[in-house]
């Protein structure tokens, strides 16, 4: 009632992945690890891997930033097809 | 039995005093502006520990307010006219997060042109907005609704905000004599408020979360829900309450509708012209009638077809003007509710009293032959009288 949250940290609950119309897709073999996706990802969706990046896709809205902003071109959007 | 002499904004910072109201927030406005300047008096001589909170605006006014009520604290506000314009946000903030806080409201016209004096634009204005809505016709009644008022908004099956309205100046500034109940019957009847949830550091709670196309329709329902529900429990408060009062409170009030032809529908302070003046046709044979609603929102459909039923014609009155409507709201709902109806009275629509204009027993009179005739010929010629305007 009244939309009332009655836990702490339940945002982890709600997967904003399912917002995303496009998806980004990483080569991962090509991906330096310079980290720029990871420091500009808004919603902290990219994860940092030993040798190179992964996307968190149940966080993920496709926004599409660390497409933009990767210097190596390695992240494609890719069209979700819903 | 206590009478003492108070205007309809006394009366409702009397109410509010003895209420045991935890958190005050409000900003003066004409004609509400008593209300305030009352109750911060209270608090200043030390005869209430509410805390009370100054603000710079309405706006903030109601988003404090908002804040206290989900600690748990009984609240209350007051406003008027464009302070309640200003506060309009708020309103959908207040019934949606389910804060049942009480607010007083002095109706005033509307600017522009700036006005200062009575009708109800205000309010009819935040109709939609999920408040509880209440009209009083005298300081009595302003007295007695703002006290069940707590106790309507807080039950548990409500959790609504309501605002007591009156009409500005003509109620709000006249003194009349008001039969106020012992500080102990009023504790007995109005006990602290059970929140269904508090704001305590220790079990944090969200407030106010996002809510999208998955949820937002379902919180919306159940305010519905609340507002139906709020029709049973203001029965009870209202039987409760004259046990310890004497006074007789309800959805609507009638007088003379069971033989009625011809009756006046209308809000606040105009019914007791209308009830006096339908007296006088009485004595004359006339079979006329008079229904005032107490409560708007939720608008008592069922209670309006029973006591209208049987009358021939309506004149529905309104304060305030739908501008492009097909009728004022009070009207516009009065003929929705009627709609199931097979037989239905003929209504047409009274739109009077704007920027306070006053309304003279001589044009109740007016109004109750062209209902008495509508009601013998069931011819009506103009669904729209606008009445005392220059034209």
């Amino acid at each position: 009632m009244g939309a009332v949250v009655l836990e702490a940290g339940s945002s982890l609950k709600y997967k904003t992945g399912d917002w995303r119309a496009f998806r980004p897709v990483v080569d991962a073999g090509k991906c330096v690890n310079c980290l720029l996706c990871w420091i500009y990802c808004p919603d902290s969706a990219v994860v940092r891997k030993e040798k190179w990046i992964e996307i968190n896709y149940d966080y993920c809205k496709g926004c599409g930033i660390c497409a933009h902003e990767c210097p190596k071109e390695v992240i494609k959007m890719v069209d979700e097809q819903r | 039995m206590t009478i003492v002499g108070l205007t309809g904004d006394e009366a409702i910072a009397y109410a509010v005093k003895q209420s045991k109201v935890d958190i005050v927030a409000a900003y003066p406005i004409t004609p509400q502006t008593i209300m305030v300047e009352r109750f911060s008096k209270y608090v200043a001589d030390g005869e209430v520990y509410t805390g009370y909170v100054c603000v710079e605006s309405e706006h903030s006014a109601l988003s404090a307010c908002v804040g206290a009520s989900l600690t748990g604290a009984r609240v209350f506000t007051a406003t008027a006219s464009q302070g309640l314009a200003l506060m309009h946000e708020m309103l959908y903030i207040a019934s949606g997060l389910r804060c049942p806080i009480v607010m007083g409201v002095a109706n005033r016209a509307l600017s522009a042109p700036i006005n200062i004096h009575g009708d109800q634009s205000d309010m009819m204005g935040s109709r939609d907005s999920g408040w509880i809505q209440i009209y009083a016709e005298n300081a009595q009644e302003a007295y007695d609704w703002t006290i069940q008022a707590f106790k309507l908004a807080e039950d548990r099956d409500v959790q609504l905000p309501v605002s007591v309205n009156i009409d500005g100046f003509i109620i709000s500034h006249s003194m009349e004599g008001v039969d106020v109940l012992e500080d102990e019957v009023i504790g007995k009847f109005l006990q602290s408020r059970k929140p269904l949830f508090t704001m305590d550091p220790e079990k944090p709670i969200t407030v106010g979360a996002l809510c999208f196309t998955d949820y937002y329709f379902e919180f919306k329902r159940q305010q519905v829900e609340a507002m139906q529900n709020a029709r049973g429990v203001l029965d009870k408060v209202c039987k409760d309450y004259k046990g310890i009062s004497g006074r007789n409170y309800g959805a609507i009030d009638t007088f003379g509708m069971e033989d009625a032809d011809a009756a006046i529908i209308c809000l606040g302070s105009t019914a007791g012209t209308a009830k006096e003046v339908a007296r006088k046709f009485r004595a004359q044979g006339k079979k006329v009638g008079a229904i005032k609603l107490w409560l708007y929102r939720p608008f008592p459909s069922k209670e309006l077809i029973e006591a209208a039923k049987h009358a021939k014609a309506l004149a529905v009155f309104d304060k305030a003007i739908s501008f492009g409507a097909p009728y004022g709201a009070l009207c516009t709902d009065v003929v929705s509710a009627l709609h199931e109806l097979e037989e239905r009275p003929r209504i047409f629509n009274v739109i009077y009293g704007l920027g306070g204009r006053d309304i003279q027993p001589s044009e109740i009179e007016l109004v109750f032959n062209r209902a008495l005739e509508i009601a013998q010929t069931g011819v009506v010629k103009e669904s729209t009288v606008f009445l005392g305007v220059r034209e």
